[in-house]
């Protein structure tokens, strides 16, 4: 138990890019390979680094280094292109790395994918063994399992038709069923989860949960922050394939949250779809021109721009600001200022104005929500901003004030009355 | 495979300078090579109507045609046998290995989707393709034999040789797809050069003709072409036509050197499949 599951030292992974490269090397290679056959590629490789532009490799991960102990359930975190799926690519032996090394003890499962190698034409049992096989599963570990399979993809009845029948919900869950109960000592499980409907992804929550708690080694990645939070007890955090912060899961989380927000909201690609949806939101300063940085001795403005392309019934609309920790502090939708929701298509675009010396200093995140008979549009966390201390009372001395919002409340001090012991109620004074 | 990985560390590193061909490894997924010739085998029977009649009908017809052109008009002597067995005897390990070199020398690609997200010795690729087509070979071979009834030939003690000219022609089209599925995950070319290589590759072999033709130091030459000692020895074996004996011998090296060659180049680029397919 003492030896780490996983111990990663300094690895790195470069790719070349460039489609055009390759074909002028063809000749090259070939050349190359008719007066020695039997050199490593790596040797040439070098020679056509000399040559090409450094520019033509980027590295996808470098330097990367953590150990995982057993049992563990470490969450590897960070935005698109910083390095996940190669770190994941390389321990799944997908890849190799071009330099450092990984040392693995135990049997590793990895799923970055469901549904790997099925094949239409085979019925869903035929299809169980066959990914069963492909993810490393012995035919009699299938035997075994094949009844809870089936069960945990509530496919019985369709067991003996070819998947190509069935309902692309159906083939999900027949290919995480199979993936599920495969039981590796170490599970590397890349965004998997974010398939099926709501109430399937929460199964199979539960089923990581349950492997988690096995004992068995997990590294998960994964966009989805509360589910990351749920199962893992410490985070890495990639930057431009780098590992930039190493800790307990709820602070990495926190800082990845504040750093990969934008501090404004803008929809690109705008969305085709017939339902309103939100194309931009960001704070702004008086004069309608965007600020980051607001004060807390100022009143924010938050202008919201929404598109409703057809009218639909009882269309609300709604802003929430969040804590840095994710809590809401409180909701706001123009009926509580008396003004109503335009139902009328075309796009609309409100300013909301959140009264000064309400917000204490320190980052926040805003959610924006356009709902009606569903929710329709609810972006959350949309952008985040960050307000600095302005020259109130409530930061008049130094040093952070506790709590989520400041509260000017009006403060009556008496002067010291010889008649009331020191103990006794505060009379009812206050109006 | 939960017996000596458990336990045992794993240590992923770059592919500099790596040889060991793993071969426990392939032994711990030989039940996927299974699967992954049971897939193909099934597939094949569920999307084609005639199924397995297909094994027989393409060396079949190939032998009609053979013996309708060479052995009826152009008069191509035959080694004593009646043309058409003598034909036959040679398109059944021909059309097994034309077969699986396509499929072998397509197979990292098709799988393109299976290496890019999981795990396993890429060796099964090629190996299961090269083995898919022996089930096919089996059902010709059976033709093969109620024709060899039919002409009233018996086989002569020869024929234990067969196993091994089987593995012969088993090597040299495995050896041929790692070489070439290799090549093809980075030059694509690779899949538009193989059916010419099919094409030039049957004339280059004894099938329509016998290799008797060539004068004894040349036809020990011929060798080098891997599918001349196999054809012949199978008409050997079976037939009883003259004994291919030094042709063989060479076809054999040949093999061995391209298997061997064939495995470490393989070994050395299967790293970085998942990058360039």
């Amino acid at each position: 138990m003492s030896s780490p599951a996983l111990r990663i030292e300094n690895l790195g992974k470069r790719y070349r890019i460039g489609t055009r490269e390759r074909y002028a090397t063809l000749r090259d290679t070939l050349s190359r390979f008719a007066t020695a056959p039997f050199r490593h590629p790596r040797s040439s490789e070098a020679q056509s680094a000399m040559r090409h532009a450094q520019s033509d490799f980027i590295w996808a991960m470098r330097n990367v280094s953590f150990e995982v102990p057993q049992g563990e359930v470490l969450g590897i975190i960070g935005r698109n292109g910083a390095g996940k799926s190669t770190l994941l690519k390389i321990l799944s032996r997908i890849t190799d790395p071009t330099e450092g090394y990984a040392d693995i003890r135990g049997r590793v499962g990895s799923l970055l994918e469901v549904g790997t190698g099925f094949h239409p034409e085979l019925t869903g049992r035929e299809n169980i063994y066959l990914n069963g096989a492909i993810l490393g599963m012995k035919k009699a570990e299938i035997d075994r399992k094949l009844d809870e399979i089936v069960a945990f993809a509530e496919v019985e009845r369709f067991l003996d038709t070819p998947v190509k029948h069935y309902s692309s919900g159906m083939y999900v869950r027949l290919a995480f069923a199979v993936a599920a109960h495969l039981e590796p000592e170490i599970l590397i499980v890349d965004e998997v989860l974010a398939v099926g409907d709501a109430q399937f992804q929460r199964k199979c929550l539960g089923k990581m949960s349950d492997v988690a708690q096995g004992g068995r080694t997990i590294l998960f990645v994964s966009h989805n922050m509360p589910a990351v939070q749920r199962l893992c007890s410490r985070c890495v955090l990639l930057e431009s394939g780098r590992a930039v912060q190493d800790g307990p899961a709820p602070a990495v989380i926190r800082s990845y949250l504040a750093e990969s927000i934008g501090s404004a909201y803008v929809r690109e690609p705008l969305p085709a779809k017939a339902t309103p949806y939100f194309t931009a939101a960001a704070i702004e300063d008086a004069h309608g021109s965007p600020l980051s940085a607001p004060l807390s001795s100022d009143p924010i403005c938050l202008a919201v721009r929404w598109h409703v392309p057809e009218p639909v019934p009882n269309l609300r609309v709604g802003i929430g600001i969040n804590s840095a920790h994710g809590t809401r502090i409180f909701g706001s939708a123009p009926e509580d200022d008396g003004a109503v929701t335009p139902s009328a298509s075309g796009t609309h675009e409100a300013r909301i104005r959140i009264p000064a010396d309400l917000l204490l200093a320190g980052q926040y995140t805003v959610a924006l929500c356009l709902w009606g008979d569903a929710i329709y549009d609810y972006p959350d966390p949309a952008f985040s901003f960050r307000v600095e201390p302005g020259p109130s009372p409530a930061y008049s001395r130094d040093g952070a004030r506790d709590g989520l919002i400041q509260v000017r409340c009006s403060w009556e001090i008496t002067a010291p009355n010889r008649n009331v012991a020191a103990n006794a109620a505060p009379g009812s004074r206050c109006r | 495979m939960e017996a000596f990985e458990r336990s045992s560390v794993v240590r992923i590193a770059p592919a500099r300078g790596r040889l060991s061909p793993r071969l426990h490894e392939l032994w711990a997924y030989r039940e996927l090579l299974y699967f992954l010739v049971w897939r193909d085998v099934k597939v094949r029977y569920k999307q084609t109507v005639l199924g397995a009649a297909w094994a027989v009908i393409q060396p079949f017809l190939g032998m009609v045609v053979f013996s309708l052109f060479f052995g009826k008009l152009a008069k191509v002597p035959s080694d004593g046998v009646p043309y058409p067995i003598f034909s036959y005897a040679a398109l059944v390990p021909w059309t097994y290995f034309a077969t699986a070199i396509a499929s072998g020398g397509n197979s990292l690609v098709s799988s393109q989707n299976l290496i890019s997200k999981v795990y396993f010795p890429r060796l099964l690729i090629p190996i299961a393709a090269v083995v898919t087509p022996l089930v096919d070979l089996a059902i010709a071979f059976g033709v093969l034999l109620l024709m060899m009834l039919w002409y009233g030939m018996l086989p002569t003690a020869a024929i234990l040789w067969l196993p091994g000219l089987l593995m012969l022609a088993v090597a040299a089209a495995l050896a041929s797809s790692l070489w070439l599925s290799a090549l093809n995950v980075e030059y694509r070319d690779v899949r538009y050069v193989i059916p010419f290589l099919v094409q030039f590759w049957l004339f280059a072999t004894p099938v329509a003709y016998p290799a008797s033709l060539l004068p004894p130091p040349w036809r020990t030459l011929y060798g080098l072409n891997p599918m001349a000692g196999v054809v012949e020895g199978f008409r050997w074996a079976l037939l009883g036509t003259p004994a291919p004996g030094a042709m063989t011998l060479v076809s054999c090296l040949v093999v061995v050197v391209l298997l061997i060659a064939g495995l470490i180049h393989f070994r050395r680029v299967e790293g970085t499949f998942a990058d360039v397919i």
